[in-house]
C-alpha cells in the first residue's frame, strides 16, 4: 500500500505566547489539493495553529513554538529556512480585506514586485491570470489603475486571493476569509475555494460550521489549544467521535 | 436656593470660567500681534527685506537675518530628517520590547523638554569646539537638529503607529521582508503625519535664538552666508539684538522683523495643516 502524500504535517507541536501555552502537542496531517478546515470556539487556538504555518507569529514577541511543522517534509522552522521563502510557498488571506492603499494593478503583482520583478510583460500577464483566477478580471480589467480601496469588501477579498495566488504558492491558508462579507460575496468566495482546491493546498479557519460544511474535504475541531477531533468534514459533521465535537457542532456552545 | 438650581449655577459658572481660558491665550495672542502690527508694518518694503545691517536703524535691513534663517532651515531638515525618522522607525518597528529599549524611549521624551539653552551648551562644546566648525552655519544647523530630533523621533513614531496591522500583516504574507514592508507599506501610509511633524518641529526650530547665540552666531553679519561654514545670523538673534538697543528706531525694525519671523512660521504651520488634510483624505482604512 502506498503512503498517502502529505502536503503539510504538524508533530508534537507546541506554541506559547509568554508563559500563554496556546497550542498543545498538535499532530495532524494535512491532505495535498483538500479543503481543510480549522474549527472551534473563539481563543481555541485555531488561528494560532493557522499562522504557525507560515510563521506569522513570529514577530510577536514572546511567541515561540517547540515541535514541527513539515511543509513537502522539510521542517519550515528549521534553522536553514528562509521566512521569505516560506511564504511564497504558503500564501495568506485575512479575516478582514486588506488590500493596500495602491491601484488594483500594484495590489496584485506587489508580491512580484518586492521579488524584484520588473519585466511589464512578467506582470501585466501575472496580473491578468491571477485576477481571472479569482473571477475578478471581467469586473475589473477597465480600471486596473485606480485605488483598490474603491472596490466593494468582497471584490477587495478576492483581491486579497489574486494578490496571494500570483506569487503561486502550493498552500493558501485563510483565516476567516468571509466574516466581515455578505452573503452573496461568501457564496463567491467558497465557489472559488472549490475551483482553488484543483490546484492548491487550502488551509481555512471558519466560525461558520456550515461554511466547513459545504468547503473542506477535512475538517479539524479545535478546544482550549487542543486538537480535540480531527476527520473528513462527513464524517466528522454526521458521526463525531467526542462529546465536545458533538456539542460544538451542534451549537450548545461556541 | 435648592440643591438642584445650586448645580445649575455651578454648571453655568464652570462654562462662562472654560470660556475665559479658552479666549485668555487668544486674546493675548490678538493684542500682542495687532501690537507688533500697528508697530512694524510700515516698516516693512522692500529695501528692509533686501539691506544689510547697518548701524543707522533707517538703513538697517533683515537680508542676512532670513537668508540664515533659510539656511538653517534646510540644513537642520537635511541633518535632521533622516535620523529622526530612522530612530522613529527602528524604534518603532525593529526593536524589541526589553528594558533597554524602554530606556531609550523614556528618555527620548524627556529630551523633549530639556530647555534649549543646555543644547547650545551641548552644541558649542561639540560641534564648535571638538569639531572645530566655529560658530558656522553647519554647527548652527546640528545644534538645532539635536533639539528638534526628540520631536520628530515621537511624531514618526505616533504616525508609523497609526498604520494599521492589517497592513504589515499583508505585505509579510506576500514574503516582503521588514524593510521591504517598511518602506513599501508603512512609510507611505504615514508619510502625511510624519512631514507635518517635521515641519513643526523645524517651525520651532526657526524660532529659536537661545542655542544659536550660545554657539556664538553673531549679532552682526555683513554679508549673506554663501556656504555651510560660514558665519551666520537668524532672524530672532537679530530681533533680539535690535529689541535691547536704545534707540526707539529700532523697536519699530524689531517688530518688522517680528512681523517676518511669525509669517515664515505661520506658513510652514499652514504646510503642516494642508499636507495633514490631504493624506488623510487619501489614505483611508
Amino acid at each position: 500500500m502506498s503512503k498517502k502524500f502529505y502536503k503539510l504535517e504538524s508533530k508534537n507541536l507546541n506554541a506559547f505566547y509568554g508563559s500563554f501555552h496556546a497550542l498543545k502537542n498538535i499532530n495532524m496531517a494535512m491532505e495535498e489539493k483538500a479543503v481543510t478546515a480549522f474549527i472551534g470556539p473563539s481563543g481555541c487556538g485555531k488561528s494560532t495553529f493557522l499562522r504557525t504555518l507560515n510563521r506569522m507569529n513570529d514577530y510577536i514577541d514572546g511567541f515561540r513554538v517547540e515541535g514541527d511543522i513539515l511543509l513537502d517534509g522539510r521542517d519550515i522552522y528549521g534553522r536553514d529556512v528562509r521566512v521569505d521563502e516560506l511564504r511564497k510557498e504558503v500564501g495568506m488571506v485575512f479575516q478582514k480585506p486588506n488590500p493596500f492603499p495602491k491601484t488594483i494593478f500594484e495590489n496584485v503583482v506587489y508580491g512580484l514586485r518586492i521579488q524584484g520583478i520588473k519585466d511589464k510583460r512578467v506582470l501585466a500577464e501575472t496580473a491578468e491570470n491571477s485576477l481571472r483566477q479569482t473571477a475578478l478580471w471581467e469586473e475589473v480589467k477597465d480600471k486596473l489603475d485606480q485605488s483598490a480601496l474603491a472596490l466593494s469588501g468582497g471584490q477587495q477579498q478576492r483581491l486579497c486571493i489574486a494578490r496571494a495566488l500570483a506569487i503561486s504558492p502550493s498552500v493558501i491558508l485563510m483565516d476567516e476569509p468571509t466574516s466581515a462579507l455578505d452573503p452573496i460575496s461568501t457564496a463567491k468566495i467558497e465557489e472559488l475555494i472549490y475551483e482553488l482546491k484543483q490546484a492548491y493546498t487550502i488551509i481555512i479557519v471558519t466560525h461558520n460550521m456550515q461554511q466547513a460544511g459545504r468547503v473542506s474535504d477535512y475538517t479539524a475541531f479545535f478546544y482550549i489549544g487542543e486538537l480535540v477531533e480531527y476527520a473528513k468534514t462527513k464524517t466528522l459533521f454526521t458521526s463525531p467521535k467526542h462529546e465536545r465535537t458533538q456539542n460544538y457542532i451542534t451549537g450548545r456552545f461556541g | 436656593m435648592t440643591n438642584s438650581e445650586k448645580n445649575r449655577l455651578k454648571d453655568k459658572a464652570f462654562q462662562v470660567f472654560g470660556v475665559f481660558c479658552t479666549f485668555i491665550g487668544l486674546v493675548v495672542l490678538a493684542i500682542f500681534l495687532i501690537d507688533i502690527l500697528i508697530e512694524g508694518f510700515t516698516r516693512i518694503d522692500w529695501e528692509f527685506l533686501t539691506n544689510l545691517p547697518s548701524r543707522r536703524a533707517s538703513r538697517a535691513g533683515i537680508l542676512t537675518a532670513w537668508v540664515g534663517t533659510f539656511w538653517i532651515l534646510i540644513l537642520t531638515s537635511v541633518i535632521a530628517f533622516p535620523l529622526g525618522i530612522s530612530a522613529g522607525v527602528y524604534l518603532e518597528e525593529y526593536s524589541k520590547k526589553n528594558r533597554l529599549n524602554s530606556f531609550l524611549e523614556v528618555n527620548i521624551a524627556n529630551l523633549a523638554g530639556v530647555p534649549s539653552i543646555i543644547y547650545g551648551l551641548l552644541g558649542l562644546e561639540i560641534f564648535a569646539r571638538v569639531m572645530g566648525l566655529g560658530g558656522s552655519l553647519l554647527a548652527g544647523a546640528l545644534t538645532l537638529s539635536l533639539l528638534v530630533l526628540p520631536i520628530i523621533i515621537v511624531t514618526t513614531r505616533e504616525a508609523i503607529k497609526a498604520v494599521p496591522r492589517s497592513i504589515r500583516d499583508a505585505s509579510y504574507a506576500l514574503g516582503a521582508s521588514k524593510w521591504q514592508t517598511t518602506w513599501n507599506q508603512v512609510l507611505p501610509a504615514s508619510f502625511g503625519g510624519i512631514l507635518t511633524g517635521i515641519i513643526l518641529a523645524l517651525s520651532r526650530a526657526v524660532g529659536e535664538a537661545a542655542p544659536l547665540i550660545v554657539i556664538g552666531a553673531l549679532a552682526y553679519v555683513p554679508f549673506v552666508p554663501t556656504s555651510p561654514t560660514d558665519e551666520f545670523t537668524v532672524l530672532p538673534i537679530q530681533i533680539f539684538n535690535w529689541t535691547s538697543r536704545p534707540q526707539a528706531d529700532f523697536l519699530v525694525n524689531a517688530a518688522a522683523a517680528i512681523i517676518i519671523l511669525l509669517l515664515i512660521t505661520f506658513i510652514l504651520n499652514g504646510i503642516a495643516v494642508y499636507l495633514r488634510n490631504k493624506w488623510q483624505n487619501k489614505v483611508k482604512w
